[in-house]
């Protein structure tokens, strides 16, 4: 290795630093933020003027009247700063366990539903920890509960499922599913139209959501869906 | 299993062999120079037989139009560089320039990774990195590895990553610099020289991977992926909870680290979080991108030796193993875990770490991609496989990434493979092996051999020193057989400069950052220095023409052949540590043994 080799090495590595590392990111921020800005800045979902979130990244939902997502083994639950697994092998005592209590959990909350009605994806942690979407089976277990809590019929239900549903890409790649945002956010407007008072199942059980006091669910500015 | 979960896997298949046509095509004209393609009559004037003009003159069309804008680039560099790109270089030449441009890209990585809680775009004030997690990460980025000891989205900032870009730049075109130096072994004859490693490594960067980057980086923001410098987003969700999400300048990363075949992502849970994984569309993106270029070298190098039949050949080799560990690792996730399934749940499919939108299917596809392609991106948690399924990944890196495997490093392992399956084919006839026209003799194979003796032997014995001493043991999350199996993954993805883990080993302790690392620089240098070293000896050799005595290397027998010498070869000296790992955990999961 001759010192020529070295000195002409260093030279394309800080060049590449300035161009393949500063100038490439900067200049593909630019463009995207002028020609692709709701992507660019994350998806970001407004209701009532607010940003309630990201349609991409999942929140945690454990009121009754909404549909909640996969369980989340980032620490605290969708922590969407710190993305992570469980990392549980197949094998591990400590999955198991995790298993058995959100299935106890999940009969609790859900009375009328039996174990095998609850698909596995429900009360498996996902990979991200922040998975946004929940599977077709997922959502229809949960349709009696959301149903009693909103004061909604479990058509009208069944019907935000199914007004939400994406399918597989070219028909085979992926799974076919539903966002638990956007379904949320349907059941808020579903409760608007039918007169519901605010918030059966949404609110005012819950202390923590009518503390933010500023979201009315008959009000809706615009719930970005793609 | 659903058919589309199948069929995904065959079309995946089918749109790699376009890839390999058009990508191959296009840098057979960005690369090569006269001197590097053999001569058709000796290859049997078959070189242009399946050659479709149309797809050429469009293919030739796309590269003029960036020649008028990349030429003046290319020059200027050559010039500030000192760069002579018309000097021959000996095969020794040839490595000592690639270990300098990697030797000063780790340094200058290293520093620059040391100085981020003094540099700006830092708008999370993440504080200073960890000594061994920055040297590691060095490493792991300079070799093509991208091993992440750390949560990107957690410990670095904007400009850390944008740092870690460079190399995803530069070391995927390190390793078409070292497939160029093996494939003019075969092209050329009678020759000491190589090429110019110089000349290789600027028309890759500027022809292959920027505009590649590029348009990666856009289709990806297209999809959904964001792309900004904003400090991560403060929201309060509907039902009033407070969230911060985490963003950044993610497309751009995304494209280069799957394009690369390098797999670093800016968040913790790569392509499995979803901004950097939006959708379905996005993740097939990803794989089109990552298939790319490994791909166009299968090709690429059937157009250096004038002999398309003989990149098919390697290309169905590599097909075949690609489907059936697709095949299996989708069954065995869609199968389950029989302890979970004795609860009674609807369904059977093991949903451990798996993201919704991707499903059993897809996941299962895309983790095959992950350890063939080398770019150990994932979508799903290899930790919570099912252990057969870990056992298929485990297999793909422990062969030497050869299915695909990254920029081209895995081209030239499976040619390694390539010339010890004419040497066990010459034994068993008795004849001098020959390949490609070249007399394949004890150099040679001494050189494969080689190759395929560092993974063995690092992964082996660092494998057996972590499971005896304290400080190994005490970074294994899982307890039982799974524990040995993330240390062996771990050790067989550092030396097949794979990046993927299973993720519940603690890589950021000491003893795995110094191990891993070690197992990086000699999965990269100790492998594939000594191909290079085949690729001057074979350069150096007379052409010899074929006869009815030659055995032919395009035939569906060599094909088979091929596969058992990867299969054989490659895995049977893991068997024994496999036992005790993924297929005693699979015995136990069976039996209902917990640990």
């Amino acid at each position: 290795m001759t010192s020529r080799m070295l000195w002409t090495s260093t030279k394309l590595v800080l060049l590449s630093c300035i161009f393949l590392g500063i100038v490439y990111m900067l200049a593909m921020t630019g463009f995207a933020e002028v020609v692709f800005p709701s992507q660019a800045n994350g998806s970001l979902v407004h209701y009532h003027g607010h940003v309630v979130g990201s349609r991409l990244i999942g929140e945690q939902f454990t009121l009754p009247g909404f549909f909640q997502g996969r369980p989340s083994a980032t620490s605290p639950a969708y922590n969407a700063a710190d993305s992570s697994a469980s990392n549980l092998g197949p094998t591990n005592k400590l999955l198991v366990e995790h298993v058995k209590a959100r299935i106890q959990a999940f009969l609790k909350e859900n009375p009328g539903i039996k174990t095998d009605q609850i698909p596995p994806s429900l009360v498996e942690s996902s990979d991200s920890g922040l998975d946004p979407d929940i599977t077709l089976a997922d959502a229809y277990v949960q349709v009696p509960r959301v149903a009693r809590a909103d004061h909604l019929s479990q058509a009208t239900v069944r019907k935000v499922i199914t007004e939400n549903i994406h399918g597989r890409f070219l028909g085979i790649f992926g799974h076919t599913y539903v966002n638990v945002l956007e379904m949320n956010l349907a059941l808020l407007r579903a409760q608007a139209t039918n007169g519901v008072s605010a918030g059966a199942g949404t609110h005012s059980i819950s202390a923590p959501a009518s503390a933010t006091g500023h979201i009315d669910p008959r009000v809706d500015l615009g719930a970005r869906k793609r | 299993m659903t058919w589309q979960g199948v069929l995904q896997i065959f079309v995946l298949m089918g749109i790699a062999a376009i890839l390999a046509r058009v990508v191959g095509g296009y840098m057979f004209l960005v690369l090569a120079r006269e001197g590097d393609v053999r001569s058709a009559r000796s290859a049997g004037g078959t070189g242009q037989a399946m050659r479709t003009p149309l797809l050429d003159t469009w293919i030739g069309a796309i590269k003029s139009v960036l020649d008028r804008v990349i030429e003046p680039i290319e020059h200027g560099i050559y010039r500030v560089c000192g760069i002579d790109p018309d000097q021959e270089m000996r095969w020794t030449t040839y490595a000592f320039a690639l270990l300098a441009v990697n030797l000063i890209g780790f340094a200058v990585l290293f520093i620059l990774l040391g100085l981020q809680q003094w540099l700006p775009l830092n708008p999370a004030h993440m504080p200073k990195i960890p000594f061994w997690v920055s040297l590691n990460t060095a490493i792991s980025f300079t070799t093509n590895t991208n091993w992440q000891a750390y949560a990107g989205e957690a410990t670095l900032s904007y400009l850390s990553q944008a740092w870690l870009v460079v190399q995803q730049f530069l070391s995927p075109v390190t390793g078409i610099c070292l497939f160029l130096a093996v494939a003019r072994g075969f092209s050329r004859h009678s020759t000491k020289t190589l090429g110019n490693f110089w000349r290789d490594f600027v028309r890759t960067l500027l022809w292959v991977a920027v505009p590649g980057a590029i348009i990666g980086t856009i289709v990806l923001i297209a999809l959904g992926s964001p792309q900004n410098l904003h400090a991560y987003t403060h929201v309060t969700t509907i039902q009033g909870v407070h969230q911060t999400i985490a963003q950044g300048p993610v497309a751009s990363m995304t494209s280069i680290m799957q394009l690369g075949n390098n797999g670093g992502g800016f968040f913790n849970m790569n392509a499995g979080q979803p901004f950097a994984g939006p959708n379905m569309a996005s993740l097939l993106f990803q794989l089109i991108l990552g298939f790319a270029v490994p791909s166009g070298c299968i090709y690429l190098f059937g157009r250096m030796v004038a002999d398309i039949r003989q990149a098919w050949a390697i290309f169905a080799a590599m097909a075949v193993l690609f489907v059936a560990g697709a095949l299996l690792i989708y069954a065995f996730e869609a199968a389950g875990n029989p302890i979970i399934n004795a609860l009674h749940l609807a369904g059977h499919s093991n949903w451990v770490g798996k993201e919704s939108r991707f499903g059993i299917g897809s996941s299962s596809l895309f983790e095959n991609s992950t350890t063939t392609i080398s770019w150990g991106s994932t979508a799903a948690a290899n930790d919570s496989l099912t252990p057969l399924a870990g056992l298929v990944l485990l297999f793909n890196m422990k062969t030497g990434e050869v299915i695909f495997g990254s920029w081209g490093a895995g081209m030239i392992g499976m040619l390694a493979y390539a010339v010890l399956a004419v040497f066990l084919a010459g034994l068993m006839v008795g004849r001098t092996p020959e390949y490609l026209g070249k007399k394949i003799e004890s150099f040679e194979v001494k050189m494969s051999v080689l190759a395929m003796v560092v993974p063995s032997f690092v992964i082996l014995i660092l494998a057996a020193i972590s499971v005896v001493i304290g400080p190994g043991l005490a970074g294994i999350y899982n307890p039982g057989p799974h524990g040995l199996s993330e240390v062996l993954y771990a050790f067989s993805s550092g030396v097949g400069n794979n990046g993927s883990a299973f993720g519940g080993l603690n890589a950021a302790s000491p003893w795995y950052a110094a191990t891993v690392g070690i197992a990086m620089l000699l999965g990269r240098y100790a492998m594939y220095i000594p191909l290079i070293a085949l690729g001057g000896s074979l350069a150096a050799k007379q052409r010899i023409p074929a006869s009815a005595g030659t055995f032919p290397t395009h035939t569906p027998l060599f094909v088979g052949l091929l596969i058992g010498t990867v299969v054989i070869v490659g895995a049977l000296v893991f068997f024994p540590a496999l036992a005790l790992g993924p297929i005693a955990e699979q015995v136990a999961m069976h039996a209902g043994r917990l640990f």
